[in-house]
Protein backbone atom coordinates (compact mmCIF):
# COMPACT_ATOMS: atom_id res chain seq x y z
CA UNK A 1 0.00 0.00 0.00
CA UNK A 2 1.36 3.42 -0.89
CA UNK A 3 1.83 6.08 1.75
CA UNK A 4 -0.80 8.28 0.06
CA UNK A 5 -3.44 5.57 0.11
CA UNK A 6 -2.67 4.89 3.77
CA UNK A 7 -3.09 8.55 4.57
CA UNK A 8 -6.37 8.78 2.67
CA UNK A 9 -7.76 5.75 4.44
CA UNK A 10 -6.73 7.07 7.81
CA UNK A 11 -8.28 10.47 7.05
CA UNK A 12 -11.69 8.96 6.30
CA UNK A 13 -11.48 6.93 9.46
CA UNK A 14 -10.30 10.04 11.31
CA UNK A 15 -13.59 11.85 10.64
CA UNK A 16 -15.60 8.97 12.08
CA UNK A 17 -13.39 8.66 15.15
CA UNK A 18 -13.51 12.43 15.58
CA UNK A 19 -17.30 12.16 15.80
CA UNK A 20 -17.00 9.39 18.38
CA UNK A 21 -14.66 11.62 20.41
CA UNK A 22 -17.16 14.47 20.22
CA UNK A 23 -19.97 12.16 21.30
CA UNK A 24 -18.05 10.87 24.30
CA UNK A 25 -16.98 14.40 25.22
CA UNK A 26 -20.62 15.47 25.22
CA UNK A 27 -21.70 12.42 27.26
CA UNK A 28 -19.07 13.20 29.89
CA UNK A 29 -20.00 16.86 29.97
CA UNK A 30 -23.76 16.23 30.00
CA UNK A 31 -24.12 15.98 33.81
CA UNK A 32 -22.40 19.35 34.19
CA UNK A 33 -24.45 20.95 31.42
CA UNK A 34 -27.61 19.57 32.99
CA UNK A 35 -26.51 20.85 36.41
CA UNK A 36 -25.95 24.32 34.92
CA UNK A 37 -29.34 24.30 33.15
CA UNK A 38 -31.17 23.03 36.25
CA UNK A 39 -29.58 25.74 38.38
CA UNK A 40 -31.43 28.31 36.23
CA UNK A 41 -34.80 26.56 36.48
CA UNK A 42 -37.48 27.11 39.08
CA UNK A 43 -37.71 24.35 41.70
CA UNK A 44 -40.98 23.11 40.15
CA UNK A 45 -39.44 22.82 36.68
CA UNK A 46 -36.29 21.23 38.07
CA UNK A 47 -38.20 18.31 39.58
CA UNK A 48 -40.22 17.00 36.67
CA UNK A 49 -40.18 13.63 34.99
CA UNK A 50 -39.66 13.67 32.03
CA UNK A 51 -37.19 16.55 32.46
CA UNK A 52 -38.24 20.03 31.36
CA UNK A 53 -35.45 21.01 29.01
CA UNK A 54 -37.10 24.17 27.71
CA UNK A 55 -38.53 25.54 30.97
CA UNK A 56 -38.18 29.29 31.53
CA UNK A 57 -35.00 30.48 33.19
CA UNK A 58 -34.73 32.17 36.56
CA UNK A 59 -32.07 33.14 39.10
CA UNK A 60 -34.17 31.91 42.02
CA UNK A 61 -31.87 28.94 42.65
CA UNK A 62 -28.93 31.28 43.11
CA UNK A 63 -30.97 33.69 45.27
CA UNK A 64 -31.99 30.75 47.47
CA UNK A 65 -28.40 29.55 47.71
CA UNK A 66 -27.15 32.95 48.78
CA UNK A 67 -29.67 32.92 51.61
CA UNK A 68 -32.63 34.87 50.22
CA UNK A 69 -35.07 32.27 51.51
CA UNK A 70 -33.77 32.53 55.07
CA UNK A 71 -31.30 29.65 54.81
CA UNK A 72 -27.74 29.90 56.07
CA UNK A 73 -25.61 32.26 54.01
CA UNK A 74 -22.76 30.52 52.15
CA UNK A 75 -20.51 33.58 52.39
CA UNK A 76 -18.71 32.64 55.64
CA UNK A 77 -17.95 29.19 54.19
CA UNK A 78 -16.77 30.67 50.89
CA UNK A 79 -14.55 33.15 52.73
CA UNK A 80 -13.14 30.38 54.94
CA UNK A 81 -12.37 28.26 51.89
CA UNK A 82 -10.68 31.20 50.23
CA UNK A 83 -8.54 31.90 53.31
CA UNK A 84 -7.62 28.22 53.74
CA UNK A 85 -6.79 27.70 50.05
CA UNK A 86 -4.95 30.96 49.40
CA UNK A 87 -3.01 31.03 52.68
CA UNK A 88 -1.99 27.36 52.46
CA UNK A 89 -0.91 27.84 48.84
CA UNK A 90 1.27 30.81 49.84
CA UNK A 91 2.84 28.80 52.68
CA UNK A 92 3.45 25.94 50.29
CA UNK A 93 5.26 28.24 47.86
CA UNK A 94 7.37 29.77 50.63
CA UNK A 95 8.45 26.32 51.85
CA UNK A 96 8.66 24.55 48.51
CA UNK A 97 10.65 27.09 46.50
CA UNK A 98 13.81 26.99 48.63
CA UNK A 99 13.44 23.22 48.99
CA UNK A 100 13.13 22.76 45.23
CA UNK A 101 16.17 25.02 44.79
CA UNK A 102 18.19 22.77 47.11
CA UNK A 103 17.00 19.75 45.14
CA UNK A 104 17.73 21.01 41.65
CA UNK A 105 19.92 24.05 41.08
CA UNK A 106 22.30 23.47 43.97
CA UNK A 107 21.42 19.91 44.92
CA UNK A 108 22.22 18.51 48.33
CA UNK A 109 23.81 15.09 48.54
CA UNK A 110 21.31 12.28 48.07
CA UNK A 111 18.78 14.77 46.74
CA UNK A 112 16.76 12.04 45.05
CA UNK A 113 16.23 10.30 48.40
CA UNK A 114 14.89 13.53 49.84
CA UNK A 115 12.62 13.96 46.84
CA UNK A 116 11.24 10.47 47.32
CA UNK A 117 10.70 11.07 51.02
CA UNK A 118 8.43 13.99 50.11
CA UNK A 119 6.57 11.78 47.65
CA UNK A 120 6.13 8.98 50.17
CA UNK A 121 4.40 11.33 52.65
CA UNK A 122 1.80 11.99 49.95
CA UNK A 123 1.01 8.28 49.97
CA UNK A 124 0.17 8.34 53.65
CA UNK A 125 -3.63 8.50 53.70
CA UNK A 126 -5.32 11.38 55.51
CA UNK A 127 -7.06 9.03 57.93
CA UNK A 128 -3.64 7.90 59.18
CA UNK A 129 -3.23 10.97 61.35
CA UNK A 130 -6.79 12.20 61.62
CA UNK A 131 -7.53 11.09 65.17
CA UNK A 132 -4.32 12.40 66.81
CA UNK A 133 -4.78 15.68 64.93
CA UNK A 134 -8.33 15.88 66.23
CA UNK A 135 -7.25 15.15 69.81
CA UNK A 136 -4.40 17.64 69.49
CA UNK A 137 -6.74 20.32 68.17
CA UNK A 138 -9.25 19.62 70.91
CA UNK A 139 -6.67 19.91 73.68
CA UNK A 140 -5.12 23.09 72.30
CA UNK A 141 -8.41 24.83 71.48
CA UNK A 142 -7.61 24.75 67.80
CA UNK A 143 -10.84 22.98 66.80
CA UNK A 144 -12.98 25.03 64.45
CA UNK A 145 -10.02 27.24 63.64
CA UNK A 146 -9.33 27.91 59.97
CA UNK A 147 -5.57 28.21 60.58
CA UNK A 148 -5.39 24.59 61.63
CA UNK A 149 -6.73 23.70 58.18
CA UNK A 150 -4.18 26.06 56.63
CA UNK A 151 -1.37 24.08 58.30
CA UNK A 152 -2.82 20.72 57.28
CA UNK A 153 -3.47 21.80 53.69
CA UNK A 154 0.09 23.08 53.51
CA UNK A 155 1.37 19.64 54.49
CA UNK A 156 -1.07 18.01 52.07
CA UNK A 157 0.22 20.02 49.10
CA UNK A 158 3.87 20.53 49.95
CA UNK A 159 5.08 17.22 48.44
CA UNK A 160 3.27 17.91 45.17
CA UNK A 161 4.70 21.42 45.04
CA UNK A 162 8.26 20.29 45.80
CA UNK A 163 8.08 17.67 43.05
CA UNK A 164 6.58 20.01 40.48
CA UNK A 165 8.93 22.88 41.21
CA UNK A 166 11.94 20.62 41.33
CA UNK A 167 11.13 19.51 37.80
CA UNK A 168 10.59 23.11 36.64
CA UNK A 169 13.79 24.40 38.21
CA UNK A 170 15.77 21.44 36.89
CA UNK A 171 14.82 22.57 33.38
CA UNK A 172 16.76 25.80 33.81
CA UNK A 173 20.13 25.36 32.08
CA UNK A 174 22.97 25.43 34.58
CA UNK A 175 25.05 27.34 32.03
CA UNK A 176 22.80 30.41 32.28
CA UNK A 177 23.21 30.55 36.05
CA UNK A 178 26.95 29.99 35.77
CA UNK A 179 27.23 32.76 33.19
CA UNK A 180 25.41 35.19 35.49
CA UNK A 181 27.71 34.19 38.35
CA UNK A 182 30.79 34.72 36.22
CA UNK A 183 29.46 38.16 35.31
CA UNK A 184 29.52 38.94 39.03
CA UNK A 185 25.82 38.57 39.83
CA UNK A 186 25.09 37.79 43.49
CA UNK A 187 22.65 35.06 44.55
CA UNK A 188 19.60 37.34 45.07
CA UNK A 189 20.11 38.85 41.63
CA UNK A 190 20.47 35.42 40.06
CA UNK A 191 17.28 34.26 41.76
CA UNK A 192 15.16 37.25 40.84
CA UNK A 193 16.59 38.04 37.39
CA UNK A 194 17.50 34.62 36.02
CA UNK A 195 15.68 31.85 37.86
CA UNK A 196 12.34 33.54 38.58
CA UNK A 197 11.41 34.61 35.04
CA UNK A 198 12.05 31.13 33.65
CA UNK A 199 10.35 29.33 36.52
CA UNK A 200 7.33 31.63 36.82
CA UNK A 201 4.85 29.73 34.59
CA UNK A 202 5.66 26.53 36.47
CA UNK A 203 5.29 28.23 39.84
CA UNK A 204 1.91 29.61 38.78
CA UNK A 205 0.69 26.17 37.69
CA UNK A 206 1.89 24.65 40.95
CA UNK A 207 0.02 27.31 42.91
CA UNK A 208 -3.20 26.68 40.98
CA UNK A 209 -3.03 22.92 41.58
CA UNK A 210 -2.39 23.41 45.31
CA UNK A 211 -5.33 25.80 45.39
CA UNK A 212 -7.59 23.17 43.79
CA UNK A 213 -6.66 20.42 46.25
CA UNK A 214 -7.18 22.72 49.25
CA UNK A 215 -10.48 24.03 47.97
CA UNK A 216 -11.79 20.46 47.39
CA UNK A 217 -10.72 18.95 50.71
CA UNK A 218 -13.55 17.55 52.84
CA UNK A 219 -12.39 15.02 55.45
CA UNK A 220 -10.17 17.30 57.56
CA UNK A 221 -12.58 20.21 57.22
CA UNK A 222 -15.52 18.05 58.21
CA UNK A 223 -13.82 16.64 61.31
CA UNK A 224 -11.88 19.68 62.48
CA UNK A 225 -14.24 22.58 61.82
CA UNK A 226 -17.69 23.45 63.09
CA UNK A 227 -19.76 26.61 62.81
CA UNK A 228 -17.02 29.22 62.61
CA UNK A 229 -14.41 27.73 60.31
CA UNK A 230 -16.71 25.64 58.10
CA UNK A 231 -15.46 25.51 54.49
CA UNK A 232 -17.43 25.42 51.23
CA UNK A 233 -17.36 21.60 50.83
CA UNK A 234 -18.60 21.24 54.42
CA UNK A 235 -21.35 23.72 53.59
CA UNK A 236 -22.30 21.50 50.65
CA UNK A 237 -22.67 18.47 52.93
CA UNK A 238 -25.75 20.27 54.28
CA UNK A 239 -27.45 19.20 51.05
CA UNK A 240 -26.84 15.49 51.54
CA UNK A 241 -30.31 14.77 52.87
CA UNK A 242 -33.17 15.84 50.62
CA UNK A 243 -35.14 18.86 51.72
CA UNK A 244 -38.25 18.90 49.55
CA UNK A 245 -37.89 20.74 46.29
CA UNK A 246 -34.29 21.91 46.29
CA UNK A 247 -32.67 20.69 43.07
CA UNK A 248 -32.15 24.14 41.54
CA UNK A 249 -30.59 25.31 44.78
CA UNK A 250 -28.27 22.25 44.98
CA UNK A 251 -27.20 22.81 41.39
CA UNK A 252 -26.58 26.52 41.95
CA UNK A 253 -24.58 25.75 45.10
CA UNK A 254 -22.52 23.00 43.46
CA UNK A 255 -21.77 25.17 40.47
CA UNK A 256 -20.83 28.30 42.41
CA UNK A 257 -18.57 26.33 44.74
CA UNK A 258 -16.95 24.48 41.81
CA UNK A 259 -16.34 27.63 39.77
CA UNK A 260 -12.98 28.55 41.35
CA UNK A 261 -11.74 25.00 40.75
CA UNK A 262 -12.95 24.95 37.14
CA UNK A 263 -11.28 28.32 36.53
CA UNK A 264 -8.00 27.31 38.18
CA UNK A 265 -8.03 23.92 36.45
CA UNK A 266 -8.50 25.32 32.98
CA UNK A 267 -5.88 27.99 33.65
CA UNK A 268 -3.38 25.28 34.63
CA UNK A 269 -4.56 22.81 31.95
CA UNK A 270 -1.17 22.34 30.32
CA UNK A 271 0.60 21.58 33.57
CA UNK A 272 -2.27 19.66 35.14
CA UNK A 273 -0.90 16.21 34.26
CA UNK A 274 2.51 17.06 35.58
CA UNK A 275 1.05 18.18 38.88
CA UNK A 276 -1.34 15.27 39.25
CA UNK A 277 1.33 12.72 38.44
CA UNK A 278 3.63 14.45 40.94
CA UNK A 279 5.97 15.49 38.17
CA UNK A 280 6.46 11.97 36.83
CA UNK A 281 4.81 12.77 33.49
CA UNK A 282 5.63 15.84 31.46
CA UNK B 1 6.74 6.41 56.40
CA UNK B 2 9.87 6.62 54.39
CA UNK B 3 10.71 5.92 50.79
CA UNK B 4 11.25 2.21 50.45
CA UNK B 5 12.40 2.18 46.87
CA UNK B 6 15.91 2.55 45.73
CA UNK B 7 15.96 6.09 44.47
CA UNK B 8 17.94 6.76 41.33
CA UNK B 9 21.47 7.80 42.05
CA UNK B 10 22.13 10.79 39.92
CA UNK B 11 23.95 13.75 41.30
CA UNK B 12 24.76 16.82 39.30
CA UNK B 13 27.12 18.71 41.55
CA UNK B 14 28.01 22.19 40.37
CA UNK B 15 30.86 22.65 42.81
CA UNK B 16 33.02 19.77 43.78
CA UNK B 17 35.91 21.84 45.03
CA UNK B 18 36.82 20.85 48.58
CA UNK B 19 37.44 23.79 50.82
CA UNK B 20 38.21 24.04 54.53
CA UNK B 21 34.68 25.28 55.15
CA UNK B 22 33.20 22.31 53.32
CA UNK B 23 30.95 21.38 56.21
CA UNK B 24 29.68 24.91 56.50
CA UNK B 25 29.01 24.97 52.80
CA UNK B 26 27.18 21.66 53.00
CA UNK B 27 24.90 23.11 55.64
CA UNK B 28 24.39 26.24 53.58
CA UNK B 29 23.28 23.99 50.73
CA UNK B 30 21.00 22.05 53.02
CA UNK B 31 19.50 25.09 54.75
CA UNK B 32 16.82 25.93 52.15
CA UNK B 33 15.57 22.37 52.37
CA UNK B 34 15.21 22.16 56.13
CA UNK B 35 12.03 24.19 56.76
CA UNK B 36 10.03 22.08 54.33
CA UNK B 37 11.53 18.84 55.61
CA UNK B 38 10.98 19.61 59.28
CA UNK B 39 7.44 20.82 58.57
CA UNK B 40 6.54 17.61 56.76
CA UNK B 41 7.95 15.38 59.47
CA UNK B 42 6.13 17.24 62.24
CA UNK B 43 2.76 17.51 60.50
CA UNK B 44 2.55 14.11 58.79
CA UNK B 45 4.85 11.63 60.55
CA UNK B 46 4.21 12.51 64.20
CA UNK B 47 0.41 12.13 63.98
CA UNK B 48 0.86 8.76 62.34
CA UNK B 49 3.16 7.60 65.12
CA UNK B 50 0.48 8.74 67.56
CA UNK B 51 -2.13 6.76 65.62
CA UNK B 52 0.10 3.72 65.85
CA UNK B 53 0.40 4.12 69.63
CA UNK B 54 -3.32 4.71 70.14
CA UNK B 55 -4.14 1.63 68.06
CA UNK B 56 -2.73 -0.52 70.88
CA UNK B 57 -5.07 0.99 73.47
CA UNK B 58 -8.64 0.21 74.39
CA UNK B 59 -9.85 3.76 74.43
CA UNK B 60 -13.39 5.03 74.10
CA UNK B 61 -13.47 8.83 74.23
CA UNK B 62 -16.68 8.70 76.28
CA UNK B 63 -14.94 6.68 79.00
CA UNK B 64 -11.47 8.21 79.06
CA UNK B 65 -10.67 6.80 82.52
CA UNK B 66 -11.08 3.23 81.31
CA UNK B 67 -8.25 3.65 78.81
CA UNK B 68 -5.73 0.83 78.93
CA UNK B 69 -3.17 -1.01 76.85
CA UNK B 70 -4.60 -3.99 74.98
CA UNK B 71 -1.86 -5.04 72.61
CA UNK B 72 -3.20 -6.20 69.29
CA UNK B 73 -6.81 -6.64 70.43
CA UNK B 74 -8.01 -3.72 68.30
CA UNK B 75 -6.51 -5.28 65.21
CA UNK B 76 -8.06 -8.62 66.09
CA UNK B 77 -11.40 -6.87 66.48
CA UNK B 78 -11.08 -4.93 63.23
CA UNK B 79 -10.18 -8.07 61.34
CA UNK B 80 -12.86 -10.25 62.94
CA UNK B 81 -15.72 -7.74 63.23
CA UNK B 82 -18.09 -8.51 60.35
CA UNK B 83 -18.84 -4.85 59.60
CA UNK B 84 -15.23 -3.80 59.65
CA UNK B 85 -14.13 -6.76 57.59
CA UNK B 86 -16.83 -5.88 55.14
CA UNK B 87 -15.44 -2.36 54.89
CA UNK B 88 -12.00 -3.74 54.07
CA UNK B 89 -13.60 -5.74 51.27
CA UNK B 90 -15.61 -2.71 50.11
CA UNK B 91 -12.45 -0.62 49.95
CA UNK B 92 -10.74 -3.19 47.75
CA UNK B 93 -13.77 -3.60 45.52
CA UNK B 94 -14.36 0.14 45.18
CA UNK B 95 -10.72 0.89 44.41
CA UNK B 96 -10.21 -1.91 41.91
CA UNK B 97 -13.49 -1.29 40.08
CA UNK B 98 -13.05 2.47 39.81
CA UNK B 99 -9.39 2.31 38.81
CA UNK B 100 -9.92 -0.37 36.15
CA UNK B 101 -13.03 1.20 34.65
CA UNK B 102 -11.58 4.70 34.52
CA UNK B 103 -8.30 3.39 33.16
CA UNK B 104 -10.00 1.58 30.27
CA UNK B 105 -12.29 4.53 29.52
CA UNK B 106 -9.38 6.91 29.88
CA UNK B 107 -7.35 4.85 27.41
CA UNK B 108 -10.15 4.90 24.84
CA UNK B 109 -10.53 8.66 25.22
CA UNK B 110 -6.79 9.27 25.10
CA UNK B 111 -6.50 7.23 21.89
CA UNK B 112 -9.37 9.22 20.36
CA UNK B 113 -7.88 12.54 21.44
CA UNK B 114 -4.44 11.60 20.16
CA UNK B 115 -5.71 11.97 16.57
CA UNK B 116 -6.26 15.32 14.93
CA UNK B 117 -9.89 16.28 14.34
CA UNK B 118 -12.02 19.41 14.29
CA UNK B 119 -12.55 20.84 17.75
CA UNK B 120 -10.10 18.53 19.48
CA UNK B 121 -9.19 21.09 22.14
CA UNK B 122 -12.89 21.74 22.84
CA UNK B 123 -13.52 18.02 23.37
CA UNK B 124 -10.44 17.83 25.59
CA UNK B 125 -11.82 20.68 27.69
CA UNK B 126 -15.26 19.03 27.91
CA UNK B 127 -13.61 15.81 29.06
CA UNK B 128 -11.45 17.43 31.73
CA UNK B 129 -14.40 19.27 33.27
CA UNK B 130 -15.73 16.38 35.43
CA UNK B 131 -12.39 16.21 37.22
CA UNK B 132 -12.68 19.92 38.04
CA UNK B 133 -15.98 19.71 39.88
CA UNK B 134 -15.53 19.84 43.67
CA UNK B 135 -15.83 16.17 44.75
CA UNK B 136 -18.68 16.81 47.18
CA UNK B 137 -20.53 18.80 44.52
CA UNK B 138 -20.01 15.99 42.01
CA UNK B 139 -21.35 13.47 44.51
CA UNK B 140 -24.38 15.68 45.21
CA UNK B 141 -24.95 16.04 41.48
CA UNK B 142 -25.04 12.26 41.03
CA UNK B 143 -27.08 11.60 44.16
CA UNK B 144 -29.84 14.15 43.67
CA UNK B 145 -29.79 15.32 40.09
CA UNK B 146 -28.96 12.12 38.22
CA UNK B 147 -29.91 9.17 40.46
CA UNK B 148 -33.09 10.49 42.08
CA UNK B 149 -35.74 7.86 41.28
CA UNK B 150 -38.58 10.37 40.82
CA UNK B 151 -37.07 13.31 38.95
CA UNK B 152 -33.43 12.41 38.32
CA UNK B 153 -32.02 12.81 34.83
CA UNK B 154 -31.37 9.08 34.35
CA UNK B 155 -34.96 8.07 34.98
CA UNK B 156 -36.12 11.13 33.05
CA UNK B 157 -34.22 9.93 30.00
CA UNK B 158 -35.40 6.33 30.56
CA UNK B 159 -38.94 7.69 30.63
CA UNK B 160 -38.60 8.78 27.00
CA UNK B 161 -37.82 5.27 25.84
CA UNK B 162 -40.42 3.76 28.13
CA UNK B 163 -37.76 2.09 30.24
CA UNK B 164 -38.00 1.09 33.90
CA UNK B 165 -37.63 3.65 36.69
CA UNK B 166 -35.12 2.06 39.06
CA UNK B 167 -34.04 3.46 42.40
CA UNK B 168 -30.36 3.48 41.46
CA UNK B 169 -28.82 4.11 44.87
CA UNK B 170 -30.99 1.60 46.77
CA UNK B 171 -30.73 -1.12 44.13
CA UNK B 172 -27.01 -0.91 43.41
CA UNK B 173 -25.46 1.32 46.09
CA UNK B 174 -21.82 0.45 45.53
CA UNK B 175 -22.17 0.65 41.78
CA UNK B 176 -23.79 4.08 42.17
CA UNK B 177 -20.79 5.33 44.15
CA UNK B 178 -18.39 3.73 41.69
CA UNK B 179 -20.07 5.25 38.62
CA UNK B 180 -19.76 8.76 40.02
CA UNK B 181 -16.09 8.17 40.84
CA UNK B 182 -15.37 6.69 37.40
CA UNK B 183 -16.91 9.82 35.89
CA UNK B 184 -14.56 12.00 37.94
CA UNK B 185 -11.40 9.92 37.53
CA UNK B 186 -11.56 9.02 33.84
CA UNK B 187 -10.26 12.49 32.87
CA UNK B 188 -7.29 11.98 35.20
CA UNK B 189 -6.38 8.69 33.53
CA UNK B 190 -6.98 10.21 30.11
CA UNK B 191 -4.56 13.08 30.80
CA UNK B 192 -1.78 10.76 31.97
CA UNK B 193 -2.26 8.34 29.06
CA UNK B 194 -2.51 11.18 26.55
CA UNK B 195 0.83 12.48 27.79
CA UNK B 196 2.17 8.95 27.29
CA UNK B 197 0.78 8.73 23.76
CA UNK B 198 2.26 12.06 22.81
CA UNK B 199 5.71 10.95 23.92
CA UNK B 200 5.65 8.08 21.40
CA UNK B 201 8.14 7.88 18.57
CA UNK B 202 6.07 9.03 15.57
CA UNK B 203 8.61 8.02 12.97
CA UNK B 204 8.60 4.46 14.18
CA UNK B 205 4.81 4.30 13.91
CA UNK B 206 4.82 5.93 10.48
CA UNK B 207 7.41 3.40 9.33
CA UNK B 208 5.37 0.48 10.67
CA UNK B 209 2.30 1.85 8.87
CA UNK B 210 4.11 2.17 5.56
CA UNK B 211 5.31 -1.39 6.04
CA UNK B 212 1.66 -2.41 6.11
CA UNK B 213 1.07 -2.86 9.83
CA UNK B 214 -2.62 -2.61 10.74
CA UNK B 215 -3.86 -0.14 13.36
CA UNK B 216 -4.43 -3.02 15.73
CA UNK B 217 -0.91 -4.37 15.22
CA UNK B 218 0.55 -0.92 15.80
CA UNK B 219 -1.52 -0.55 18.94
CA UNK B 220 -0.72 -4.02 20.22
CA UNK B 221 3.02 -4.07 19.50
CA UNK B 222 4.12 -0.42 19.62
CA UNK B 223 1.63 1.72 21.50
CA UNK B 224 0.69 -0.61 24.33
CA UNK B 225 4.25 -1.54 25.35
CA UNK B 226 5.15 2.15 25.32
CA UNK B 227 2.07 2.98 27.39
CA UNK B 228 2.69 0.23 29.94
CA UNK B 229 4.38 2.41 32.47
CA UNK B 230 1.88 5.21 32.02
CA UNK B 231 -0.92 2.71 32.60
CA UNK B 232 0.87 1.53 35.74
CA UNK B 233 1.37 5.07 36.92
CA UNK B 234 -2.28 5.95 36.32
CA UNK B 235 -3.45 2.80 38.09
CA UNK B 236 -1.20 3.33 41.09
CA UNK B 237 -1.81 7.05 41.55
CA UNK B 238 -5.52 6.44 41.02
CA UNK B 239 -5.44 3.68 43.64
CA UNK B 240 -3.69 5.92 46.15
CA UNK B 241 -6.34 8.61 45.75
CA UNK B 242 -9.35 6.27 45.58
CA UNK B 243 -8.31 4.03 48.50
CA UNK B 244 -8.59 7.21 50.57
CA UNK B 245 -11.91 8.27 49.10
CA UNK B 246 -14.26 9.69 51.66
CA UNK B 247 -16.30 12.35 49.87
CA UNK B 248 -18.33 10.15 47.54
CA UNK B 249 -19.14 7.47 50.11
CA UNK B 250 -20.02 10.10 52.70
CA UNK B 251 -22.24 12.07 50.33
CA UNK B 252 -24.00 9.49 48.19
CA UNK B 253 -24.78 6.74 50.71
CA UNK B 254 -23.42 8.08 54.02
CA UNK B 255 -21.68 4.74 54.32
CA UNK B 256 -25.02 2.93 54.34
CA UNK B 257 -26.21 -0.04 52.27
CA UNK B 258 -22.86 -1.78 52.64
CA UNK B 259 -20.80 0.95 50.98
CA UNK B 260 -18.73 2.01 54.01
CA UNK B 261 -15.08 1.84 53.03
CA UNK B 262 -12.18 2.01 55.48
CA UNK B 263 -11.71 5.79 55.50
CA UNK B 264 -15.43 6.20 56.17
CA UNK B 265 -15.28 3.53 58.88
CA UNK B 266 -12.34 5.25 60.55
CA UNK B 267 -14.23 8.54 60.45
CA UNK B 268 -17.35 6.95 61.85
CA UNK B 269 -15.74 4.90 64.59
CA UNK B 270 -14.09 7.87 66.23
CA UNK B 271 -16.34 10.74 65.18
CA UNK B 272 -19.62 9.03 65.98
CA UNK B 273 -18.76 5.96 68.06
CA UNK B 274 -15.80 7.59 69.84
CA UNK B 275 -13.84 4.34 69.62
CA UNK B 276 -10.38 5.87 69.41
CA UNK B 277 -8.44 2.62 69.67
CA UNK B 278 -10.48 0.81 67.03
CA UNK B 279 -10.43 3.79 64.69
CA UNK B 280 -6.66 3.96 64.95
CA UNK B 281 -6.24 0.27 64.25
CA UNK B 282 -8.43 0.63 61.15
CA UNK B 283 -6.41 3.70 60.18
CA UNK B 284 -3.17 1.75 60.47
CA UNK B 285 -4.65 -0.92 58.22
CA UNK B 286 -5.45 1.73 55.58
CA UNK B 287 -1.84 2.85 55.83
CA UNK B 288 -0.53 -0.69 55.39
CA UNK B 289 -2.71 -1.06 52.29
CA UNK B 290 -1.40 2.25 50.99
CA UNK B 291 2.21 1.30 51.68
CA UNK B 292 1.77 -1.82 49.58
CA UNK B 293 0.39 0.23 46.69
CA UNK B 294 2.87 3.03 47.30
CA UNK B 295 5.89 0.75 47.12
CA UNK B 296 4.91 -0.13 43.59
CA UNK B 297 3.95 3.43 42.77
CA UNK B 298 7.28 4.77 43.95
CA UNK B 299 9.07 2.22 41.82
CA UNK B 300 7.18 3.33 38.71
CA UNK B 301 7.67 7.03 39.42
CA UNK B 302 11.31 6.31 40.11
CA UNK B 303 11.86 4.57 36.78
CA UNK B 304 10.14 7.36 34.83
CA UNK B 305 12.12 9.87 36.85
CA UNK B 306 15.43 8.13 36.20
CA UNK B 307 14.65 8.29 32.50
CA UNK B 308 14.04 12.04 32.77
CA UNK B 309 17.27 12.60 34.66
CA UNK B 310 19.35 10.58 32.26
CA UNK B 311 17.75 12.31 29.31
CA UNK B 312 18.49 15.76 30.74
Amino acid sequence: MSAVAVRLRSRRKGVGLGLVAWLLGIVFFLPIAWMALTSFHSEEDAATNPPSFAASLTLDGYREFFGAGGGASPWPALINSTVASVASTLFVLVLALPAAYALSIRPVKKWTDVLFFFLSTKMLPAVAGLLPLYLFAKNTDMLDNIWLLVILYTSMNLPIAVWMMQSFLAEIPVAIIEAARVDGAKLPTILTRVVAPIALPGIAATALICFIFSWNELLFARVLTGVVAETAPVFLTGFITSQGLFLAKVCAASLVISLPVLAAGFAAQDKLVQGLSLGAVK
Amino acid sequence: MTATTTAPVATTPMHTTRQPSARLRAWATRAPLLPALVFMIVVTQLPFVATLVISFFDWNALYPDARHFTGIDNYREVLTDADLRHSVWTTVLLTVAVVLASLVLGLVLALLLDRKFKGRSVVRTLLIAPFLVVPVAAALLWKHVLYNPEYGLFNGLLHYVGGPQPDWISNTPLLAVEASLVWQWTPFMMLILLAGLQSRDNEQIEAARVDGASDWQIFRHLTLPHLRRYLELGALLGSIYIVQNFDAVFTITSGGLGTANLPYTVYQSFYQAHENGLASAAGVLVVIGSIIIATFALRVVSSLFREEVSRA
